[in-house]
């Protein structure tokens, strides 16, 4: 019942969200210095010519006209259409948001999987030199910024040893038969391991760029929270039984110390999800994250909102999971 | 023998799984599929409507797979294309074009002298979109017979063949457009150019084959890819990591670097984009002597050497040695002490500095912020005082368009037709939305040329603006920028003027 609430609640906020995402976007991108005519204008243009452009794209009417206009498009599923691709809005926004999302995820994966890893090693080798070189370890990892790994990482397996793809998303060379967005996950549904292999050597990269500063994040606060549950009584009992240090920290101590992890990792994924901006762009990965700073760069006024709308829906609906995941999980808040 | 260790035996296995990694690779040494690392994303394939349109940086593109009215040559000069001779009538009233024949589109169909009445009558129609509206409306009654097209000149306009292999000056499909919409072309774009458009994905890729039937001749490479590699960072990854057979655009340290070593090879040619100094005609650039001084104090060539590695060509007008209207007479010398003298003339100097605001991008063109960095140095040694702002490209647009920029703001203009109204006269012709200096004197220098139909006497009057503006520093012109191309040693590359890298120019060396 309380779960039921949760969810009710929380729909009811992301709307307000996205009202509120959708009006300051539309007025700061408005406001802010470029104007996208002005982009435009040919060589000799004159007062009519930018008068005509500016009719033409809508942008003749009061910003409060504009925006009254596009929320009544918008709310019928109309975004609009693109001021450089010349498309409508939503399509290529949605045509791009599964690779952003599969790189993500890839990230969040392999930030669990080193993180994890990294907790779990350190607890196990406590008080040890191990433990000391995974904490440095995991202070370079928080100190660098994604982009900053990825310019090494582009040094590293793209030039010195060159088994990484340096940009894109699959090689052109190859023919896809795939009819979603979603790449990797058909890939695998179709048994194309080619493709598959493909794909993932393209996204190795960006993807550890994103995934090195949350597994650092990851790898410390599972490492305290560990620690901390390897003294609690049931620990010490279960130790007592007679069983294993390994048997202790993986089936004992690590249910219950997930949990505050498990919150961070969901609010991280959605900065890990912003990180995407930068990351694509570097790595020419044919994303949201790479088609956001392209619209910017333009001025291209209804991409970026659609933009915007589809980043904070993902976003309102990524924290609703990891709402519902912590309610589901600890029992505190289940009976409430 | 040596014994195996595990060292050498870590190594031998990093190298295996290194080759296994690296299958697929594009390898320098035999090129069966030209890949090419560019450095902007291609937005639409209409090359005639939208911003797109008006965009220099990608009409390497729309040249790969489409044809203009008119070819144009490397180093500028128009050639025989589609159209294989044009030319006004004597009392320049009509225009006449004859139609290349025997040339296919790339769905095969034949390409007509409709094609081109229709492209231009297209051109011409506002609702269309097309930015150079103004330009093609200047022809009207556009009628196609045999292989003839004529036109009646509504108002004469000088340059307007010269607009046929210039911004969307392209000829595009009558039937297969009107077949298939706007939104069917941009799904599925055909021309008559060397390449066809295999397959394009947007912010990635696209896969051109070549054209058969080119009336120009089959390019060398059957297939090419074209990736968009925004960052450069990643461009130079790319040739150097073999991912790449060309690339463009890098900073010249990088390109130094990499020339020469690896099978990598480089070239590197002015191309028609000029860096330039917009004065604006405000306080304190209404004094002649401070634009003057501003202008004498600028030691271009040293800044070339110093921050552009040597790749720039230093300019003391809007045109460079390529252009028509060059005059090579026109100088504006690095003379310190002449602009100390004329900042002393207006009771300025090093201790009571004229100050004035600069504004410039900052990683928009090679070095663009460091050069005024410098140049804001070298004024304060003889008495200026210049405030640097930094802004974006856009908010450059903005301001130009409105008249608002500061007295002084960095800025590069691009005119890869050469003629003199595409440089000097939009730049600086007052009412035009591109220029800030609304001087009447040169606007009445300038307003009588637009229509000028004697050629000679037409170029002449525009080099006599050119020694005007530099007479009177009513903009500073800095230099013309080199192009960077990075290639694998198995491809010739041969550089456009225009900055357009076009893969049917490539060869196997």
């Amino acid at each position: 019942m309380n779960l039921v609430r949760i969810i009710i609640v929380r729909l009811a906020t992301t709307i307000v969200t996205l009202l509120g995402a959708a009006v300051i976007v539309f007025f700061v991108i408005r406001v802010v210095p470029g104007n996208p005519i002005a982009m435009m204008l040919p060589p000799g243009a004159t007062d009519a010519d930018i008068a005509r452009l500016t009719a033409l794209y809508g942008l003749d009417k009061s910003i409060p006209e504009q925006f009254v206009i596009w929320l009544t498009r918008a709310l019928q599923g109309d975004f609009g259409t693109s001021i450089s691709l010349r498309q409508p809005v939503m399509p290529l926004v949605l045509g791009r948001l599964p690779a952003t999302l599969e790189l993500s995820i890839f990230a969040l994966v392999l930030a669990v999987m080193i993180g994890g890893t990294m907790a779990l090693t350190g607890t196990r080798f406590r008080g040890t030199r191990t433990e000391a070189g995974i904490d440095v370890a995991n202070g370079v990892g928080l100190s660098i910024p994604d982009f900053l790994w990825a310019l090494v990482l582009i040094l590293l397996f793209g030039v010195l040893v060159p088994v990484f793809y340096v940009s894109g998303r699959i090689s052109p060379s190859l023919d896809l038969p795939f009819v979603t967005q979603f790449y990797v996950f058909e890939s695998l549904v179709r048994l194309r391991f080619d493709l598959w292999w493909d794909l993932l050597k393209h996204m190795f990269m960006p993807a550890l760029a994103l995934a090195i500063p949350l597994a650092a994040i990851i790898g410390q606060l599972l490492k305290q929270s560990l620690k901390e549950t390897m003294h609690l009584d049931y620990v010490v009992l279960a130790r007592t039984k007679g069983y294993g240090e390994n048997h202790v920290i993986l089936f004992e101590a690590l249910r219950n110390a997930v949990l505050p992890t498990l919150t961070l990792v969901g609010v991280q994924f959605t900065f890990l999800i912003g990180g995407t901006v930068i990351i694509e762009r570097l790595f020419s990965y044919e994303g949201l994250g790479n088609m956001a700073i392209d619209a910017v760069i333009n001025r291209d006024l209804p991409l970026i909102q659609g933009i915007v709308i589809v980043f904070a829906l993902l976003f309102t609906v990524i924290n609703l999971v990891v709402d519902m995941t912590y309610a589901f999980l600890n029992p505190r808040l289940r009976h409430a | 023998m040596q014994p195996i260790t595990r060292r050498t035996a870590l190594k031998g296995s990093a190298a295996v799984a290194a080759a296994a990694l690296l299958g697929g690779r594009a390898a320098a040494q035999s090129i069966d599929e030209l890949v090419i690392a560019y450095n902007v994303n291609l937005p639409s394939w209409d090359p005639t409507v939208g911003p797109s349109a008006v965009n220099p940086t990608i009409q390497g593109f729309y040249q790969s797979v489409f044809d203009q009215f008119i070819l144009q040559n490397p180093d500028l000069t128009p050639a025989p294309g589609l159209l294989t001779e044009w030319g006004w009538n004597d009392d320049k009233t009509k225009v006449m074009m004859k139609v290349r024949e025997g040339v296919t589109w790339h769905d095969g169909s034949p390409f007509t002298a409709e094609d081109v009445a229709w492209s231009l009558t297209r051109a011409a129609d506002e609702k269309t979109g097309n930015p150079i509206q103004f330009i093609w409306s200047t022809l009207g009654n556009i009628k196609a017979e045999g292989n003839t097209v004529t036109a009646d000149v509504v108002r004469f306009e000088p340059t307007i063949f010269k607009w046929m292999y210039f911004l969307t000056g392209y000829v595009l499909p009558k039937a297969y457009f009107e077949k298939v919409g706007p939104e069917g072309f941009e799904a599925a774009p055909i021309g008559t150019g060397p390449y066809m458009v295999d397959k394009f994905e947007r912010n990635a890729f696209v896969r051109l084959k070549a054209n058969e039937n080119y009336w120009n001749g089959k390019p060398e490479f059957d297939t090419v890819t074209i990736k968009f590699v925004t960052d450069a960072a990643s461009r130079v990854a790319e040739i150097e990591s073999g991912n790449a057979h060309v690339t463009l655009e890098m900073p010249y340290e990088e390109y130094d670097r990499l020339r020469g070593t690896n099978g990598i090879g480089g070239v590197a040619e002015p191309i028609s984009d000029i860096g330039m100094i917009f004065i604006n005609d405000v306080d304190p650039m209404l004094d002649a002597n401070v634009r003057m001084a501003a202008a004498h104090a600028i030691d271009k060539q040293t800044i070339i050497d110093r921050l552009l590695s040597g790749y720039g060509v230093a300019i003391d007008t809007l045109q460079t040695p390529e252009y028509e209207a060059y005059d090579a007479s026109i100088k504006v010398p690095y003379d310190p002490e002449k602009a100390k003298e004329l900042l002393a003339a207006s009771g300025f100097s090093p201790d009571n500095p004229v100050k004035f605001k600069i504004q410039t991008t900052r990683g928009f063109k090679p070095k663009d912020y460091e050069m005024i960095q410098a140049i804001v140095g070298l004024w304060r040694r003889v008495g200026i005082e210049a405030e640097i702002e930094v802004y974006e490209i856009a908010k450059h647009y903005e301001l130009r368009a409105a008249d608002q920029l500061a007295p002084a703001a960095f800025y590069n203009w691009g005119n890869s037709v050469g003629d003199p109204t595409t440089s000097t006269g939009f730049a600086m012709f007052g009412p035009s939305p591109h220029s800030v200096w609304d001087g009447q004197e040169l606007i009445d220098m300038i307003g009588p040329l637009w229509g000028e139909a004697d050629e000679d006497k037409r170029i002449a009057a525009w080099k006599e603006v050119d020694k005007y503006v530099a007479d009177n520093a009513l903009v500073i012109p800095l230099l013309q920028y080199v192009q960077p191309i990075l290639h694998a040693n198995g491809v010739k590359v041969t550089p456009h003027a225009s900055g357009a890298l076009l893969p049917h120019l490539m060869t196997r060396a």
